[in-house]
């Protein structure tokens, strides 16, 4: 239906095709441009920072939430810093990261995985702070040490939050990432969308637009899917 | 004494990072092109202040994300209120809707710059898009829980479509209208500074880039402090809004 909106849209003059470019025009210069390999290598660029930067992210954020979730006075110190620090647009820090590491792919992948940490870092501490009393008492009970308490009690509990968490991240992973490629000009689809933008080539900019949501939407749904097959264990 | 010390707690550990920082900045890293001292980063911030750029940046950067917000929740709200009302609609558009929403917002401001050039419409639009997709998606599923015979007794009653949404959906939905509303606020700043960041020459986002780009430590680490402090105070009101709301609506707090 969109399609043919769109199709209705372009071919009856209603919007100027400087702007918006007729779907066949998309999709011609979409198929050219993964015929002729340039996005794909592109898609791969970006896909591939995306992914790196949010494994990352997920590592870090888990080990540091547990790191500060297990205890219950680092928590109440550290905790009111994580939440000043959550609502900062992760973009925010790129200047910073840009004067400190340069222009570089490095840069980018940095901000990638500390915008894209703070979901995972604050499900891991709020999931381990809510473990049920009982359990607690459990623990202490059967003298767990407090490694064994976090990965046998703690983790598990903590685990569809953490889940939810990393899908939120993937996609700050894929913005901060389209971002990053567009400030510090490294190969990507958000450096390819913006040089078509700054030339006019509305078709070549709809076409990575069109990838980006493509990319948007197979991670999601790969994490619903995953996130479902692992919480199999709550609804037997 | 125990009460001060509690409420003195939350800026004990930020206190401390400063402090490391202030005291790296001072020593071994005096002269960097990157770092600056937090004291000098704040003598940098009231300067801004005094000169009113602060104020002005602020304004255009909060000032669009309002009008995107406006523009995006209140598109979303009809949408989705349509799409929650009507079975038929939401099936036809249901896949326009899953391919469009998962489309990064940034990805439009290429678009967007291309369509209305640097400026407040560029950045208003990618705000609005940005925000409309969670409003759509969270009063589609509000509408679809309203309790189905208060709409059958809006059929009795023969109200018109503008009656029902205003008398009956409306004030069944608004307490899940403010969680949403809660959640696009905060996508809206995010955005409005991402946007600024990337590509628009107004704002806070901007503001920050320049002061990178002129080698300026100490205000760009200042405006990021702000940046913080503003989405902190941002999402502090919504809260605050959204459980007002909620006990003015007679949700058991």
């Amino acid at each position: 239906m969109l399609v043919a909106l769109w199709w209705a849209a372009t071919h009856a003059g209603w919007v100027s095709r400087v702007f918006l470019p007729t779907p066949e025009a998309t999709f011609g210069a979409l198929s050219a441009g993964l015929v002729q390999g340039e996005l794909v290598a592109q898609t791969g660029a970006t896909v591939g920072r995306m992914l790196v930067g949010w494994g990352l992210a997920s590592l870090l954020g888990v080990v540091i939430g547990a790191l500060i979730g297990v205890s219950a006075v680092a928590r109440a110190w550290i905790a009111p810093t994580l939440e000043f620090i959550r609502p900062l647009p992760a973009s925010a820090i790129m200047p910073l990261a840009i004067s400190v590491f340069g222009l570089s792919g490095g840069m980018v992948l940095f901000v990638v995985a500390f915008g894209a940490m703070w979901p995972v870092l604050l499900a891991t501490v709020h999931g381990l702070a809510s473990v049920h009393v009982q359990l607690r008492e459990v623990a202490q009970g059967l003298e767990m040490p407090r490694r064994d308490f976090v990965w046998k009690i703690g983790l598990p509990n903590a685990l569809p939050d953490i889940l939810s968490g990393m899908r939120l991240s993937m996609t700050v992973a894929l913005i901060v990432s389209v971002v990053g490629e567009m400030i510090a000009s490294q190969p990507g689809l958000g450096q390819a969308i913006l040089l078509a933008a700054r030339s006019f080539q509305s078709s070549e900019l709809f076409a990575g637009i069109v990838l980006l949501g493509a990319i948007g939407f197979v991670s999601n749904a790969a994490l619903a899917a995953a996130e479902k097959k692992l919480l199999r264990w709550q609804h037997p | 004494m125990h009460r001060a010390l509690a409420l003195l707690r939350p800026f004990a550990f930020p206190a401390v990072l400063l402090g490391l920082l202030e005291g790296w900045a001072r020593t071994t890293g005096a002269g960097s092109d990157a770092v600056a001292p937090p004291s000098l980063a704040l003598r940098s911030l009231l300067a801004a202040a005094g000169d009113g750029s602060l104020l002005g940046a602020t304004g255009f950067t909060l000032g669009t994300a309002a009008l995107g917000l406006l523009a995006g929740c209140v598109g979303g709200l009809l949408l989705g209120t349509v799409l929650g009302l009507s079975r038929r609609a939401a099936q036809v558009s249901f896949l326009s809707v899953e391919v469009l929403r998962p489309v990064p917002s940034v990805a439009l401001i290429p678009l967007a710059m291309l369509v209305f050039g640097f400026g407040l419409r560029m950045q208003v639009s990618v705000v609005a898009f940005a925000t409309f997709w969670p409003m759509l998606v969270l009063t589609q599923a509000a509408v679809q829980q309203v309790e189905p015979r208060l709409l059958e007794v809006a059929q009795a009653l023969q109200l018109s479509a503008r009656q029902r949404f205003v008398a009956i959906v409306l004030p069944s939905i608004t307490p899940r209208l403010f969680v949403a509303l809660r959640l696009c606020v905060a996508i809206a700043l995010v955005v409005a500074v991402t946007t600024e960041i990337a590509a628009n020459p107004h704002g806070m986002g901007y503001a920050l880039m320049i002061a990178q780009q002129s080698l300026d430590p100490a205000l760009m680490m200042g405006w990021l402090f702000w940046i913080g402090v503003v989405g902190f105070g941002v999402n502090t009101l919504t809260l605050r809004l959204q459980g007002w709301v909620a006990r003015r609506m007679g949700a058991q707090p």
